[in-house]
């Protein structure tokens, strides 16, 4: 079978690693599970992959209420016992009250569609077992109606994770896995290149210099990720900034201009502050 | 060939399954990488490996195997766990610390040297000599290393401080971000999870309904109850430093997995045995600290209060005022705990040592005694006995007798 293979597209830098992952679960209709740190593009991908390779995206994004059996369907009872009280014709039958979740949606589409389970983690920790079954086969069964659904394109399915519980043995065994590393700066550049075209060489090259020296600081609690380098470089951009102000040595005696951006809570900015007075201390 | 690289990959810690492999054998028919060395990597490490803490280890046996290279990892892995060497290999050195390296003969040798301190280092701790004071000599001192330096499951956190100051006593915070093998924690600590109904009316009570409806002739009567909620509430007081050094890691992960599984979840840490304070953040312990009356008059005593300390040390540190290592204290350890256990009736201990070895402690032994028994190993079956114990109710629990 000949299939179109994934290599990034215009919007999204994509590792000859993650391009592999992705051609293998599309090849074999596996789910493919996405790991890595924060803002480093995991949802981003299902989209891209749906938009490169033509594809209807289906999302379902997990809460900590979630449960597996909402992905699949559900029995609206209230309603139903409304209907009868107020003798609608249509209460006859059960069918009427039968909810799709996105599961299902997934499994009628017309064409292989890719379905995007967004971060599973956040769910209990049983929700990956229950939906053992239905990703492994496919298939699941509507015990009201009698019914089993199967899927009739096996959807590509991405699921991402940040790693905030240990997910079951089980279900890890029917997925392929990637963990996104961080990029470098090589690839970095590209990303940022990808994103915002125009930028000055220079204030490129010197903001990204910054922002790993930032991410180097050890013992932050969030370490800034790709998409806040992005947010920093548009308001970089939006500011005017001139690539002198993040030099070297001016940013190691003090904190770069608009660091709101890339640091996210007060411990962090606390502890780079230390660093900084401790290096220039040191001087 | 590919069946001995299978097995090679099962004996060198990467945990492989039957269907993983076929899986693999099924995307090469289908050609899915092409004949390049970097592509069946990469498709190999996509099929086989379903955790990036296992990355390392699969990249070691895939090139043991396909380039027949060195045997690295039966040096590393029989003796030594990877963790330790990874995170000391993660450590952000400065440019003076990479000279010193260089001095002492690179980084070979300096890895060989601390993997044999390291193996050096475990014996000493099989042999079970862990009083107070040992802990704090470095193994690798000479070097500027400091053991706590090469904190166990604790990639990049505060190593370069570690580094500078080797023979001060530094904390190591537990970490709450990182999650390892916390499911079998969790587990247990599931039992602990009781659900009291609280909070505003939105969840359809089925069978509240289905009997006011009978009663009303079959006209429908909707029934409402509060969204379930976890109500119950943990203080957990953690020992750190000193003896409790080797136990890091297991409290790490204890740590982790409560913080997920619980609404009210507050910590606090102590050293060896609570006295008049306690405090939050390692790093500002000397300044930001809570007075224990101040604690046990903020949390009620619908707290339930888990303390895991392996309280190992002298018994004087217990019992007489003035005996704690690091302060003087005014009154006894013993007084102090006295009063959180009176205040907290439902509280437990959790102890990292194997509880074999309790009764040779005296420190152990005079603790249980002062908590009624109710220390458990920090084991899973020691965390079903302690959940039990927590979910008793107050009053079923008779009062301790005064200290």
């Amino acid at each position: 079978m000949t299939q179109e293979r994934f290599t990034g597209s215009a919007r999204y830098i994509a590792t000859p690693e993650l391009a592999m992952a992705v051609n293998a679960a599309v090849t074999l209709a596996r789910p493919l599970l996405i790991k890595g740190e924060p803002g480093t593009g995991k949802t981003q991908l299902a989209e891209e992959i749906a938009a490169t390779l033509g594809r209807p995206l289906h999302e379902w994004h997990i809460k900590s209420t979630s449960k597996a059996q909402q992905g699949l369907y559900e029995y609206d009872a209230v309603s139903r016992l409304r209907d009868s009280q107020l003798g609608e014709g249509r209460v006859h039958d059960i069918a009427n009250y039968i909810v799709r979740g996105k599961l299902w949606e997934a499994f009628e589409s017309d064409t292989q569609p890719v379905l995007l389970i967004d971060e599973i983690d956040k769910a209990d920790i049983e929700f990956p077992n229950d939906l053992l079954r239905e990703l492994d086969r496919m298939e699941f069964y509507v015990y009201e109606t009698r019914q089993l659904v199967r899927a009739r394109h096996r959807p590509i399915i991405v699921i991402t994770s940040n790693n905030e519980k240990e997910l079951p043995d089980a279900f890890l065994r029917r997925c392929f896995f990637h963990y996104i590393r961080f990029p470098d700066e090589e690839t970095m550049r590209r990303i940022v290149d990808v994103h915002y075209p125009g930028l000055k060489r220079e204030l490129l090259a010197e903001a990204l210099t910054s922002f790993f020296r930032l991410r180097e600081v050890p013992g932050l609690r969030k370490k800034p990720s790709t998409s806040e380098l992005l947010d920093w470089v548009k308001l970089l951009v939006a500011e005017d900034i001139p690539p002198e102000a993040l030099r070297t040595e001016d940013s190691k005696k003090s904190l770069p201009p608009l660091y709101g951006a890339l640091l996210k809570n007060e411990q962090d900015m606390h502890l780079v502050e230390q660093v900084m007075f401790l290096s220039r201390r040191a001087r | 060939m590919l069946v001995r690289f299978f097995f090679d990959l099962r004996a060198g810690g990467v945990p492989v399954t039957l269907p993983e492999f076929l899986t693999l054998l099924e995307a090469l028919e289908a050609r899915v990488a092409t004949l390049s060395a970097d592509d069946f990597y990469q498709l190999a490490r996509v099929c086989l490996v379903k955790d990036e803490r296992h990355y390392d280890r699969f990249d070691r046996v895939f090139a043991e195997h396909f380039r027949g290279a060195e045997k690295l990892f039966s040096a590393f892995g029989v003796d030594v766990p990877d963790e330790w060497l990874r995170a000391l290999a993660e450590r952000v050195l400065s440019d003076a610390e990479k000279a010193q390296v260089e001095a002492l003969g690179g980084w070979e040798k300096l890895m060989e040297t601390l993997r044999q301190r390291l193996r050096e280092q475990q014996r000493r701790h099989e042999g079970g000599n862990r009083w107070i004071g040992t802990a704090g000599t470095s193994p690798f001192g000479a070097y500027g290393y400091n053991p706590e330096g090469v904190r166990i499951g604790q990639a990049g956190s505060r190593h370069r401080r570690a580094v500078k100051v080797w023979d001060r006593r530094e904390f190591a915070n537990l970490d709450d971000s990182v999650e390892l093998g916390t499911r079998n924690f969790k587990m247990g600590l599931r039992r602990l999870r009781r659900f009291a109904r609280e909070g505003a009316d939105y969840e359809l009570d089925l069978d509240g309904t289905i009997a006011s409806t009978a009663k009303n002739a079959g006209w429908l009567d909707l029934k409402l109850v509060p969204e379930r909620r976890n109500a119950v509430k943990v203080l957990l007081l953690v020992d750190v430093g000193g003896s409790m050094d080797d136990h890091v890691r297991v409290c790490d992960e204890l740590f982790s997995a409560a913080r997920s599984e619980f609404r009210h979840f507050e910590h606090f840490y102590f050293h060896n045995f609570p006295y008049e304070s306690l405090w939050k953040d390692n790093r500002r312990r000397h300044t930001e600290r809570m007075p224990t009356d101040q604690l046990i008059r903020t949390y009620g005593p619908d707290y339930r209060v888990i303390f895991v300390g392996d309280a190992t040390m002298s018994p004087y540190e217990i019992t007489m005022p003035g005996g704690s290592v690091e302060h003087w204290n005014a009154e006894s350890g013993a007084t102090w705990l006295g009063r959180l256990t009176t205040h907290f009736r439902r509280f437990v201990w959790l102890n990292p040592e194997p509880a074999a070895r309790w009764e040779y402690t005296p420190s152990i032994a005079i603790t249980r005694e002062l908590l009624a028994g109710r220390m458990f190993p920090l084991t899973l079956a020691g965390l079903d006995l302690a959940t039990a114990e927590l979910r008793r109710s107050p009053a079923a629990i008779s009062p301790l007798p005064p200290p």
